[in-house]
């Protein structure tokens, strides 16, 4: 299955190789879902240290990619290093520096807050003080001590994403992957968490989000790569990327799609007729 | 708009059936099957009613009284089964309410349920083809009832919609209604029992004296008055005749006027959950071992507790002498059928895991993430079922043993349960590692089967069962020769055998079940997550 030899006969240029330096370095990551190629060849090297956004279309294959880039989707070819390590080869080596919050997953919510975070810190062999202080860190930054007895199916959307990103980082690794870590949470608790966020990119760490809030990736990331129909339109950091336009306009003219909005004209005219 | 609302349930059914060629096949042998049963009912209520029409027309109303309880009945219990027009999905169009209802009424006889029960009720009323004006008395008491079973099972799940939207009293319920299901095929056997002996002894006559009151009762209550309608012009009743069509008459406009209060709440109620639900410390998970196996363990005892998908198979277990007596009672087996209480409890348990991923559902994924290996998961999953069970069976063998008045099986007994005890979990932790197949998602009715699942589900079933069975059968045929021969010697074998075969197949499950694991986590996850 994890044909490491790149793709066949459709290969573009040859694949230079894994940068072993870097957080997370993806080279020649192909998968195919039945006919749709959901991810067609993406190479990206994640800088040790770097706030990475990861930005794109609906249906882009930034989750796609991230999950082939976090062990939970075999690659059909291509590799993944983190910080040197093959993540398809060595796995369980590779998953231990990585955090991870999927996007569209459940969790074990018939648990209470405070039982997850203790579940993923003890799944990750830490020991049980070690779990109890950082679940009591963890619970006060992410602002649900009141409801750490509450059982996490009764949590609220945005609850539900704070806990998951909690139990994405009790076990201090090394690179964070949080696809769509904002959604549904309020401003107040999103503007924690970037705090937290930056503290930890500013001790070391190393941080991949994807979203597709451009403004909130332009203010908050050190990186950027777009990503449109499973290619790397473009990567760098945040100022290469975007030059002197905003990342947003940047993205709509790499990724097109733009209408003219003259096509519901009779939207216009709805406070008028009936 | 009625029409629109008829046409979307059409579709949706139309869809179902294009889902995919395995599930085409499913509900066409399934509606082949529904028609046959069908057939069989109408040809016997046919033949009934030109032998004796009076008993038969008693028949009919009991059964079909049962017919409208189930309607009424099954859907509170088995909440979000047909959800597919649930009247929320309906609030943000601007849809009159009287329209409305009525287009969910019409749009409610659109399914395969309504459609044998409205062929049944049409049906059997040809049992009266002799007398043409009972027969119309009974087509028009088949009309009334099928409407009765849609408009009061919609009234009682629209009514009871504000209770059934707090997920812990849903679970409640849920796992409550293991209890009746469990009991329903016994008691059945018992009652058939009841009237076979009956019938033998005097004939129809007899039996027709027997449910006489019984169908007279049920007759006037809104359940049988539908089906006794014939009966009364069969009689030449028309006062009763009156009455009943009143009874019915009267009960649909109730049901029609409750369904419409309760709609209208509904649609100005926007869906909240009852009051959240909450659980001080940290529960199992102080309790055992801080390693990752020991959380797995705590997570599994915390989910067999508190999920009610595995607390409905919990449920079950103490049911399980219960129904036994009653099946021995009434077979005349006596209290030797107990003595399949234990190892049936053991073989119930082990098979508890055999889907675990699936019933993990996506939240599988912190396994895959955290890089969770085989050995940890498998051993984990196993271990509460093993440390609860254990006691559990055995004190099962030794009641079973005493309550048979059998102590000299015991050693076969206790070879039999804890053998199927261990191998029942091997397989399962073998099993569950390679087939998974679609269950009722977290925090849906246990009773709910999932689309498209019969095919998948029964392969990974009937596996899990056959090698079960055939790993078994050397410690099965011991105990079975020493409990009837009986042999003390046997006894002791099967002991032996069954402790042997159970911890080596255990560990052999485990272990493969672990490498297969580990060998394709992704896929794992990926096949969950094609669940939806």
């Amino acid at each position: 299955m994890s044909d490491q030899t790149g793709p066949p006969s459709a290969a573009p240029a040859p694949v230079p190789p894994p940068d072993l330096g870097a957080a997370l370095s993806l080279r020649g990551l192909w998968k195919r879902f039945g006919q749709k190629i959901a991810v067609a060849g993406v190479d990206l090297d994640v800088p040790a240290g770097s706030f990475f956004g990861l930005v794109g279309p609906n249906g882009a294959g930034k989750t796609t990619s991230l999950s082939m880039a976090t062990g939970l989707l075999r690659p059909d070819f291509g590799t993944v290093h983190v910080h040197g390590t093959d993540l398809w080869g060595r796995p369980e080596e590779a998953k231990a520096a990585l955090g991870v919050l999927p996007d569209g997953v459940r969790l074990f919510d018939r648990l209470t807050g405070a039982q997850l975070l203790t579940y993923a810190g003890l799944l990750r062999g830490l020991d049980r003080d070690t779990v109890a202080e950082r679940s009591e860190d963890l619970l006060r930054a992410m602002d649900l001590v009141a409801d750490r007895d509450t059982f996490v199916v009764d949590y609220s959307a945005g609850m539900t994403k704070k806990i998951g990103l909690a139990s994405a980082m009790i076990h201090a690794p090394r690179v964070l992957v949080l696809d769509e870590p904002f959604e549904a949470v309020d401003p107040v608790s999103a503007a924690n968490i970037r705090d937290i966020l930056h503290g930890y990119v500013d001790d070391g760490g190393t941080v991949v989000v994807s979203s597709h809030v451009m403004d909130l990736v332009q203010r908050m990331c050190s990186h950027v790569a777009v990503i449109a129909g499973g290619h790397v339109l473009a990567a760098g950091t945040v100022a290469e990327v975007r030059g002197e336009q905003s990342l947003e306009d940047r993205f709509v003219d790499l990724v097109g799609g733009r209408r003219e909005s003259e096509g519901l004209a009779w939207l216009r005219s709805s406070s008028a007729s009936s | 708009m009625v029409a629109q609302l008829v046409r979307l349930k059409l579709t949706l059914l139309a869809n179902t059936f294009r889902r995919s060629v395995w599930q085409t096949i499913g509900l066409v042998v399934g509606s082949l099957y529904g028609l046959g049963v069908l057939g069989l009912v109408v040809s016997a209520a046919v033949v009934g009613g030109t032998a004796d029409p009076v008993v038969t027309g008693r028949v009919l109303t009991i059964v079909g009284a049962l017919v409208v309880l189930a309607w009424w009945v099954v859907p509170v219990f088995a909440f979000g089964v047909d959800a597919t027009l649930d009247p929320r999905r309906f609030v943000t169009f601007a849809i009159p309410r009287r329209t409305l209802l009525a287009g969910l009424a019409l749009a409610g006889l659109v399914s395969i349920p309504a459609a044998v029960t409205t062929l049944g009720a049409l049906g059997v009323a040809f049992a009266w083809w002799r007398q043409p004006v009972a027969l119309v008395a009974a087509l028009l008491g088949g009309v009334l009832a099928t409407a009765l079973c849609v408009v009061g099972s919609r009234a009682a799940t629209t009514a009871l919609a504000p209770l059934l939207d707090s997920r812990r009293y849903r679970e409640v319920l849920a796992v409550v209604a293991v209890v009746p299901l469990l009991l329903v095929g016994p008691a059945i056997g018992w009652v058939a029992d009841g009237v076979s002996v009956t019938v033998d002894g005097a004939g129809a006559d007899a039996l027709g004296a027997a449910i006489e009151p019984l169908a007279r009762a049920v007759g006037w209550t809104p359940l049988g008055a539908p089906w006794a309608l014939a009966s009364a012009v069969a009689e030449g009743a028309w006062g009763l005749l009156l009455a009943r069509l009143a009874i019915c008459v009267a009960t649909l406009a109730l049901a029609w006027w409750v369904w419409d209060r309760a709609l209208a709440r509904e649609l100005v109620t926007p869906r909240g959950g009852g009051a959240a639900a909450a659980a001080k410390g940290l529960g199992w998970f102080g309790r055992l071992p801080a390693t990752p196996t020991g959380a797995v363990a705590a997570r599994a005892a915390t989910y067999w507790l508190r999920d009610p998908r595995y607390a409905a198979s919990i449920a079950m277990v103490p049911l399980l002498p219960l129904v036994l007596l009653v099946v021995g009672t009434a077979n005349g087996a006596g209290g030797v059928l107990l003595l399949g209480m234990a190892p049936l409890a053991a073989w119930l348990l082990g098979f508890g895991i055999s889907n675990d991923v699936g019933y993990d559902n996506t939240a599988f994924a912190l396994h895959v993430a955290t890089g969770t290996p085989g050995r940890v998961d498998r051993w984990g999953r196993v271990l509460p079922v093993l440390a609860g069970g254990l006691p559990l069976v055995v004190a099962f063998a030794l009641v079973g043993c005493g309550a048979a008045g059998r102590w000299d099986a015991l050693p076969a007994m206790l070879g039999l349960t804890l053998g199927t005890l261990g191998t029942s979990l091997g397989i399962s932790s073998a099993v569950s590692a390679r087939l998974v197949y679609p269950v009722p998602k977290p925090g849906e009715s246990p009773f709910k089967s999932p689309q498209g699942a019969a095919m998948a589900t029964l392969v990974a079933q009937m596996a899990a069962m056959g090698i079960t069975l055939a790993v078994s059968v050397p410690t099965l045929a011991l105990a079975l020769a020493a409990i009837f021969l009986p042999n003390a010697a046997l006894g002791w074998a099967a002991l032996g055998v069954g402790l042997v075969t159970g911890v080596l197949v255990l560990l052999l499950g485990v272990r493969w079940g672990a490498r297969t694991y580990d060998r394709r986590l992704p896929e794992l996850l990926q096949q969950v997550m094609a669940f939806g």
